[in-house]
């Protein structure tokens, strides 16, 4: 056997070095990489920037390839309704006076800020839909909702504000905040609701008036909404600042 | 006289390692997103043998309280995921590989008596190419999980956008139940498949990372090609 050419033992020697040099070196790519993706993480605060800009990548993917307006929540008959739990109370802890209450709208651009009484929200179209709430921490459960379409609170009292790029709601104390993106506002199941399972809005569930959004988690279902905003940047969002994904659509 | 073979090509090599580690980060963060719902259990009725996870393992393992983080690597990873899977499925198709990978209809009996002979009971391996019958049912069975586990994850992440998807499925508490087991499917390939591995000892291992083994050199006479194509 001529020197230069390897036994095949020295030959699967070496191709075997160099095997586990690049999975060794593959392994330092991967750890390397899952430290930068969780790099300055503690528990219950907000997740590092590389997660958050995949985030909204995928929010871009969902808005651009898969929301539609035409795409509607499965219903389902008033049977299968179950008990909604009552699963927080931020900026809702303190007892409300229902004379105290009043909504404060602040339209897109210049327009000026309206207050309106829940008269004002009942003599909108009544609408009622049974859907799956779904809870961003993985349960759900078929609940009713009755009210006015969000689309047509927005065209009688802050007209033009479609057009807006997100709206943001908060608990009158403002302790409780959501950000939302225009379609998904504006999408035909989106309810200000003062109707829950057939009774009027209970205290614990956000009284009276919430909001029901069946394209998105539990979480952006604000209770007890006391002021709405319009506007073209991204509305400070309660649980965005604690790690959660802004978009949070289904 | 022994030649070197080969037994795994590069790509093979490529996507098994890459999906190793990401199925295992899929793994974790799935854990981080159970942890706030755990309805799942073995039991019947009133009666629980095991509850996923008890608390003890929450509190060993530390994956309590980390749905945020949970989510956000989640849904980061299966995107690697996702297109690692549908490049092995495409390369295996293309290259071919497939034939060496799908269950025969024989495999189903041959994985028996491979099952028996791994057990220690007398019995022959059935003659095998690549991959022997109870690699084939495993390996495709792997693969098809994976596909289950992106089905089922889509229809629990979008299940307004993509009701069809999610009512294919069996409906959305379905889709997340099913999503858990093909997980925990994950894990029972995994303690055997490692069994497997170190029982076929380090040559194999060997083959898996530099892609060659030794064999003994053919006999003189010309070899005829294994399949006729």
């Amino acid at each position: 056997m001529p020197n230069n050419k390897l036994t095949p033992e020295q030959e699967i020697s070496r191709r075997t070095r160099r095997g586990f040099m690049a999975l060794g070196a593959g392994a330092l790519v991967a750890a390397g990489g899952w430290e930068w993706l969780n790099s300055g993480y503690a528990r219950g605060g907000d997740i590092p920037a590389p997660l958050r800009s995949v985030l909204g990548f995928n929010e871009k993917v969902a808005r651009g390839a898969l929301f539609s307006d035409q795409h509607l929540v499965k219903t389902y008959p008033a049977s299968a309704i179950g008990k909604l739990k009552d699963n927080g109370d931020f900026g809702i802890e303190d007892d409300l006076d229902p004379d105290d209450w009043s909504l404060q709208v602040m339209p897109r651009g210049i327009g000026l800020p309206v207050s309106l009484h829940m008269d004002d929200i009942r003599k909108l179209p009544r609408y009622e839909e049974t859907i799956d709430f779904k809870c961003v921490e993985g349960w759900s459960v078929v609940t009713q909702f009755a009210g006015a379409r969000f689309s047509d609170f927005t065209a009688k009292f802050a007209p033009g504000s479609e057009k807006a790029g997100y709206v943001g709601m908060a608990t009158p104390d403002g302790k409780y905040y959501v950000g939302l993106d225009m379609p998904s506002a504006l999408h035909p199941q989106t309810l200000l609701t003062y109707q829950m399972n057939g009774e009027d809005l209970a205290d614990e569930h956000g009284a009276p008036l919430r909001l029901a959004i069946p394209v998105k988690y539990g979480i952006k279902n604000i209770k007890r909404i006391g002021k709405i905003a319009y506007g073209e940047t991204e509305p400070p969002d309660y649980w965005r600042e604690r790690g959660y994904d802004f978009y949070a659509g289904l | 006289m022994k030649t070197l073979e080969e037994k795994h090509r590069f790509a093979t090599r490529w996507f098994h390692w890459v999906n190793f580690p990401i199925l295992s980060a899929m793994i974790f963060s799935g854990m981080l997103i159970y942890w706030a719902y755990d309805p799942y259990r073995i039991g019947l009725g009133s009666v629980t043998l095991f509850h996923f996870f008890p608390d003890w393992f929450y509190n060993f393992t530390g994956i309590n309280s980390q749905l945020a983080r949970g989510m956000a690597l989640h849904f980061a990873l299966a995107w690697i995921f996702a297109l690692n899977g549908v490049a092995y499925v495409m390369y295996t198709v293309v290259s071919g590989e497939w034939r060496e990978l799908l269950p025969e209809p024989k495999s189903f009996r041959e994985a028996f008596q491979v099952a028996l002979h791994d057990m220690g009971f007398k019995i022959p391996m059935p003659p095998q190419g690549r991959y022997n019958a109870a690699q084939r049912i495993s390996y495709s069975a792997i693969v098809v999980m994976g596909g289950l586990s992106l089905t089922t994850g889509l229809a629990i992440y979008k299940p307004a956008q993509l009701h069809w998807l999610t009512a294919a499925v069996g409906g959305y508490e379905w889709a997340r139940f099913e999503h858990f087991w093909l997980t925990m499917g994950y894990v029972a390939f995994f303690v055997v498949h490692i069994a497997q591995v170190i029982r076929a000892g380090w040559p194999n291992f060997r083959s898996m990372v530099s892609g060659y083994d030794l064999a003994e050199a053919p006999a003189e006479t010309k070899e005829e090609p294994a399949h006729a194509e």
